[in-house]
């Protein structure tokens, strides 16, 4: 059984998704759900206790010998964003019931539940896998699932985003593909593993360059890098808000845990940005984006537009610190990766309860929410407060090694331009509080109650680990500085 | 040179074509149609490669001794079903747009969001003034 746990993992929430078919009954089918990804939760717990007692796990598939067969491949880095999927998943599965019971029709939440499984399914898939080939496979299977998940909004703006997500994800993956058939054409292995041994021997080769090209832009088409982020905001801001809150803390996490595996480990580091311009390129791109979608969000309406360009902010720091090609900075870049998912699904969950009690998320129907609304809003301004980095919050710990990381390469430009950057984010996240405190309702405003129970527990559940893991920052820490230390081929 | 990579300039003649459609035209189904294309080149880009001078295909039999590589061909299949999904998905949503908004034109939707986008500002600073 233990030994089978990497196949698992994917399997589980891959038939649970079918099963919710069977069951029919709403309320059954959220629990259903909610066993699943719990499952799936549990496991990778085990994997990550299991990888960093006793190192790498490969499994083979049906039994098939790796190069030929394909592997799954659970190394300390596939472990930790397993971790952060499967949590995030289940925590945000909590309150999917209550949400969806006011923005999607009855008939429809079976298949809500079944799509978010496939999603689910797709993004353990994507990071288990060791084969190049398989990425591309599981990597469609979330992003239909996710069109469909974002077209399920309640808005008809929803099903354009989902379209346009739509033409761009599929140019996306298509890239990726032609990516991997160019490099299967120079190698004949599609073992990531295999391909990082005989990729260097025809590293020269405009062949290898043209790949390396089409996997990278595909990639962050994914990942919603400047200027490839188009798709973003309205896919975000119009889904329903459950779909948001996984989405935003875990899809462009995948894409990014993708980036790092490709020129990390298939391509190697120094062909990644000692030869060609890559470090350069994520760090004009990173710090435009930063800039760029920082000042966006300040002019936002609709809060789910703010976070939504936010997210694109954030990504923006996270490839910067991918861009120092340093320990430390990839460090930097693991440790943003978890911390952002705990402040973006929290914070997004919030909006989610705020939608729930009244129907929109405009900026101006925040006016006077801070005493109506007391214990959500407290969530969403924690969560700001850890997006601009304040010490105490998760935000602080990774912003802080992001600029040890700058600095060591005597990058101190960057360092503060980074700083200024965190100053815009203090811009959008104060409109808020503004509204929520120092504003008085509208005068044709009903007065709301507090979110519902199974809002809270998981906003409250989100927030605490914000708190905890901005102080005691051990375990993410560990894991993250291990993960880094491996992918540079230093033990630890 | 250029008959020796037949295959490719077809290859890439194809790939232009599909990406052109989906960016130059407005009508959601054209887009949809020139994926598909986009996505057609890559799949022969993939059999052409598994093809091997004087092989035969790759069933096993007495005297065939060189045979085309099989594997492009079983991940295109995959792929070839994936595309598929992502068509079928992509005309399911053109239809509930055309419901929704009344057309397929992406100028037309642009201009109706446009509308509703205004629509709430004005409500919303009217909410500020009152």
């Amino acid at each position: 059984m233990i030994s089978h746990l990497p196949i698992l993992q994917v399997i589980v929430p891959l038939m649970a998704a079918p099963i919710c078919l069977l069951l029919k009954r709403s309320q059954l089918v959220w629990l259903f759900s909610l066993f699943a990804s719990a499952i799936a939760f549990i496991i990778s717990v085990l994997l990550l206790q299991q990888v960093m007692t006793s190192g790498v796990i490969s499994y083979e598939l049906g039994g098939w010998e790796a190069p030929w067969g394909i592997e799954y491949r659970i190394d300390k880095l596939n472990a930790f964003l397993l971790l952060i999927i499967s949590a995030i998943s289940t925590v945000v599965l909590i309150a999917a019931q209550t949400s969806i019971e006011k923005e999607i029709p009855k008939e429809k939440h079976t298949l809500f539940y079944i799509l978010y499984l496939l999603s689910l399914t797709g993004m353990l898939g994507i990071v288990s896998t060791g084969d190049a080939f398989n990425v591309f496979v599981f990597l469609e299977i979330s992003s239909l699932s996710a069109y469909a998940l974002i077209a399920l909004g309640q808005d008809r703006r929803a099903l354009w985003a989902s379209y346009q997500y739509l033409i761009m994800g599929t140019i996306g993956a298509t890239f990726i593909l032609i990516g991997i058939g160019l490099m299967y054409q120079m190698t004949g292995t599609l073992n990531m593993q295999d391909l990082s041994q005989r990729l260097p021997e025809v590293a020269q080769t405009r062949t290898v360059f043209t790949a390396f090209a089409f996997v990278i832009v595909g990639v962050c088409l994914k990942l919603a890098l400047f200027p490839l982020h188009l798709w973003l905001p309205n896919a975000y801001a119009y889904a329903p808000s459950i779909v948001t809150a996984f989405f935003a803390a875990t899809a462009t996490k995948v894409a990014i845990y993708l980036l790092i595996r490709f020129t990390f480990t298939v391509f190697g580091l120094s062909f990644s940005f000692t030869t060609l311009p890559l470090q350069g390129l994520f760090l004009l791109l990173g710090l435009t984006g930063i800039f760029v979608a920082s000042s966006a969000a300040i002019y936002q309406n609709n809060v789910k537009h703010v976070f939504a360009y936010s997210s694109i902010a954030q990504v923006g720091y996270i490839i910067v610190g991918l861009s120092t090609s340093t320990i430390t900075g990839l460090t930097a870049t693991l440790l943003h990766l978890f911390n952002h998912a705990l402040m973006k699904s929290a914070i997004f969950l919030a909006l989610g309860a705020v939608v729930y009690r009244l129907g929109n998320v405009q900026l101006s129907s925040f006016n006077g929410l801070g005493r109506q609304m007391p214990l959500t809003m407290a969530a969403i301004v924690i969560g700001g407060l850890s997006l601009i980095g304040v010490p105490l919050t998760v935000g602080f710990v990774s912003k802080w090694y992001l600029l040890t990381a700058l600095l060591e390469k005597g990058w101190w430009p960057v360092a503060i331009l980074i700083l200024l950057g965190s100053l815009l984010a203090v811009i959008y996240v104060w409109r808020i509080v503004e509204a929520a405190y120092f504003k008085k309702p509208l005068a044709d405003s009903v007065p709301v109650k507090e979110a519902p129970l199974f809002f809270l527990i998981p906003i409250w559940l989100l927030i605490t680990a914000n708190i905890y893991f901005g102080i005691d920052t051990r375990l993410s820490l560990q894991v993250a500085s291990a993960a880094a230390q491996s992918l540079f081929g230093v033990s630890p | 040179m250029i008959i020796g990579l037949f295959n490719d300039w077809v290859v890439v003649v194809l790939m232009m074509i599909g990406l052109y459609i989906v960016i130059a035209h407005g009508n959601l189904i054209k887009k949809i149609v020139g994926l598909a294309i986009f996505q057609t080149s890559v799949f022969i880009l993939y059999i052409s490669m598994a093809n091997v001078e004087g092989g035969s295909a790759p069933i096993l039999a007495e005297g065939i001794k060189q045979f085309s590589n099989p594997l492009p061909h079983v991940l295109i299949l995959t792929a070839i079903v994936v595309g598929v999904a992502t068509t079928a998905l992509g005309l399911a949503l053109v239809v509930r747009i055309k419901e929704a908004y009344g057309s397929i034109e992406e100028e037309d939707i642009q201009h109706l969001d446009n509308k509703t986008q205004d629509e709430t500002e004005i409500q919303a600073t009217e909410g500020d003034q009152s």
